[in-house]
């Protein structure tokens, strides 16, 4: 299967309100993360840097950020005359949408009856992975399957219709659970879905006829015996955002150099937006230790075990431990932060203390200042 | 005919830099790396287009290789555009055969046909070889204000290194009376920036003349502006005060980039009014680790920090291992110093690397012989061996053996 022959589906809006306030004026594509990206660039990564050419972002609400993020497509190269990058809105202003796959879906199905691509592949944006994709279509084309679910073995994500696969021994999925209850390591979806797109036109047909509304049960579960539905193994590093807790996990995981080494490659680069700040600046009283720092940073003050996004300052004497700062955060001198997630802008003003715990860190939102 | 430009902007970027020896080995001098992301030419060209101006012909020849794939379709820096944009312009071939660029008067005249295609009105004339921000939109009222055929960037330097400069000697108007070329014993301290601002009309006339002089090495700087003076035209000195820095020398690009951490230097690259737009490379942001001391310094995206950097630069994609110390120095992208290695008041170019307890460069405070004290250049690629040494004032371009001293 070429990649060209691949069309991408990329759901910006992906569960949400799993992440808050973080979400409350943005799309989970376009949180920010890793210091200096947006959740949405490892998706776009993954399918450029595997030789997609055409993709759809799927964008249902709040995605003023996302479409000042992803612009015309540039940074990904997908500012093409043939193909590359088309947004998604909704169609009409107003129109009630539940957000539910298949309405989604649906709204959108012109766009991909009319693409030449004979393949979909649907991907959330809450995943974070730099994943070698065209395995996942030799995996596909080798199984001679009809729709290929790629997993990862782990707890599940505590999300809505979350599904769990029983695998074969060969992959083929013998049993889907959706919603499973158990502490237990499963082998869960990570909504990373290729499908034949005469499937998924039909597929979509019949839950308009029928009314089905859940894209999970009535057109993944219920096919199981009618369709060869195979289970792909994700082999690389990948964190499913579901919570606050997993959001600050998966950037903190950043500060571990096989993390870093697997998730960042020469090979596979995560592309964004270019924001051309400078170099970062270490003043002559700064101090940071085990932390990832973007370009446009000041730091006076002390940084340790965080992520700080670009343009963030730091001023003298200010200690910040555990903590994303994301851009353009300012911490004035002798404040102290601890487990604390500063959204863009903020400013915590001299001698302030914040502190809240890694189960639970505590979230200064937009523009706030303390 | 192209749409009507009122200003474009000719970028001479044809230079060897031969004083900058093993940086540009390989790549021309606008291409040397500097600021940490930065190359040089990011400096007129996003100059150019702070100040509105969005046709730019970059004149190469020498190792244009590098250059040219830097520039591009110009996308960085804005100047991918419908009309206009960036256009790289290198020598060709005529019906009356080949020719070089002969100089830098030369190197317009070759190009007459580009310029006549936007019918401008005015040509800035910049060189890619300083580090510098100016408004050119300013410069401009300025020439049009004073009706000049030609307006010369002027600055005033301190007395002692006048003498290393073109001066020029002004009367109360701006209008310029005189000039003086590197003298020995200057009586301006009034030097020539290398930034023209020219009316078309006047210096197309002056430059077929110049080609037409047999004698002329036809450079602005020596024939063409000297000749429009004697002719009478209107030379005026558009006065700037901000920092500026020809970085011709291996001893002014390391100062130009140490300039970056002195708040006393007057450049300040983090102001987003008059940013510098770069072709960065694309990498995650910079690990410190928790054995790092990273002090009074600068560093890009992708470095790895382990080891103690101190009134240093570190471009993208370093990794500074742990133990290792690097000291008032310039570490370009992708160069790799080892455990235990000293790096001081050197400047280590792309992708070298500095093998385990190797030692570049000397403390002036250390050094036995000062008169024989000077930066050390590692040139691109080069492999400094295990516990190396490499004295003050070297310039490597092979890689230096296990223990050696060079």
């Amino acid at each position: 299967m070429m990649p060209k022959n691949v069309l991408g589906i990329i759901y910006s809006n992906s569960y949400d309100s799993s992440l808050g306030a973080l979400t409350a004026r943005r799309t989970m594509g376009s949180v920010p993360f890793g210091g200096r990206y947006r959740l949405i660039d490892f998706a776009l990564s993954n399918l450029v840097n595997c030789g997609v050419t055409k993709v759809g972002v799927i964008a249902n609400s709040n995605f003023h950020s996302l479409m000042d993020h992803v612009g015309s497509g540039r940074p990904w190269d997908l500012s093409r005359k043939v193909d590359g990058l088309y947004m998604l809105p909704p169609f009409t202003p107003g129109a009630t949408e539940s957000g539910d796959r298949i309405d989604t879906l649906n709204r959108i199905m012109e766009f991909i009856a009319t693409s030449k691509q004979e393949y979909v592949l649907l991907m959330d944006s809450n995943v974070v992975c730099n994943m070698d994709l065209s395995k996942l279509f030799s995996f596909h084309s080798g199984k001679n399957a009809d729709i290929t679910i790629a997993y990862a073995n782990g707890k599940a994500p505590k999300l809505e219709k979350t599904m769990a696969l029983t695998l074969a021994e060969d992959g083929k999925v013998t049993n889907v659970g959706i919603d499973v209850k158990t502490e237990s390591d499963i082998n869960y979806s990570t909504n990373i879905i290729l499908i034949r797109k005469a499937l998924l036109e039909r597929l979509i047909g019949d839950a308009e006829s029928y009314a089905y509304t859940s894209f999970e049960k009535d057109l993944i579960q219920k096919n199981i015996s009618h369709l060869n539905i195979y289970g792909y193994k994700v082999d690389e590093w990948s964190k499913t955002i579901d919570s606050m807790e997993t959001y600050f996990d998966a950037n903190m995981a950043l500060l571990e150099k096989a993390c870093r080494k697997n998730l960042f490659r020469a090979d596979a680069p995560v592309y964004t937006k270019v924001r051309n700040d400078m170099p970062v600046i270490y003043g002559i009283t700064s101090k940071c230790e085990n932390s990832l720092i973007a370009d446009g940073c000041q730091i006076e003050g002390t940084v340790k075990n965080s992520i700080i996004f670009r343009g963030v300052r730091v001023a003298k004497g200010a200690v910040v431990e555990n903590s994303i700062l994301m851009q353009d955060a300012f911490v004035g001198e002798d404040a102290r932060l601890n487990c604390v997630i500063m959204d863009k802008n903020t400013v915590i003003t001299p001698k302030k203390t914040l502190s809240g715990d890694k189960s639970y860190p505590l979230f200064v939102g937009k523009e706030i200042v303390i | 005919m192209a749409k009507k430009n009122e200003c474009i902007a000719m970028l001479l970027a044809g230079g060897q830099g031969s004083r900058l020896g093993v940086l540009t080995k390989n790549i021309a001098k606008p291409a040397v790396p500097y600021g940490g992301k930065y190359r040089i030419i990011d400096f007129p060209l996003s100059n150019c287009v702070n100040s509105g101006i969005y046709t730019v012909g970059v004149l190469t020849q020498y190792q244009p290789l590098e250059l040219n794939d830097y520039i591009g379709n110009g996308g960085p820096w804005d100047l991918d555009r419908a009309n206009g944009g960036v256009h790289i312009l290198s020598p060709y071939q005529q019906i009356e055969g080949t020719e070089w660029y002969k100089g830098t008067a030369n190197a317009i005249y070759q190009n007459i046909q580009f310029i006549d295609r936007y019918n401008p009105e005015y040509v800035a004339v910049l060189s890619g070889d300083h580090i510098y921000k100016m408004d050119y939109a300013k410069m401009l009222q300025f020439h049009k204000q004073k009706d000049a055929a030609c307006t010369i960037a002027m600055l005033e330097v301190p007395w002692e290194e006048a003498s290393r400069f073109g001066l020029m000697f002004v009367d109360d108007d701006g209008r310029i009376t005189a000039f003086e070329e590197k003298p020995k014993n200057p009586k301006s301290n009034k030097a020539s920036m290398g930034v023209y601002m020219f009316t078309w009309e006047k210096l197309r006339k002056y430059l077929i003349d110049d080609e037409a002089d047999p004698d002329s090495s036809n450079d602005f700087g020596k024939n063409v502006i000297p000749a429009m003076h004697e002719a009478g035209e209107r030379l005026f000195a558009y006065g700037f005060d901000g920092y500026w820095k020809d970085v011709g020398t291996i001893d002014s690009l390391w100062e130009a980039n140490l300039d970056l951490l002195n708040p006393k230097a007057n450049i300040d690259l983090s102001d987003n009014s008059w940013k510098i737009y770069g072709r960065g490379a694309v990498t995650a942001p910079q690990y410190v680790s928790d054995k790092a001391v990273i002090e009074n310094s600068l560093a890009a995206e992708g470095c790895e920090i382990e080891g103690k950097v101190d009134y240093s630069v570190l471009f993208s994609n370093v990794t500074v291992e742990e133990g290792a110390f690097v000291d008032y120095s310039i570490v370009m992208p992708g160069a790799v110093i080892k455990k235990g290695a000293v790096v001081q008041y050197a400047m280590v170019a792309e992708n070298a690397v500095i093998e385990e307890g190797a030692v570049v460069g000397e403390n002036p405070e250390k050094c036995e012989n000062l008169e024989n004290w000077g930066v050390s250049v590692v040139g691109a690629g080069v492999t400094v061996g295990k516990n190396a040494k490499v004295k003050a004032q070297s310039m490597i371009s092979e890689d230096v053996k296990e223990g050696e001293t060079v």
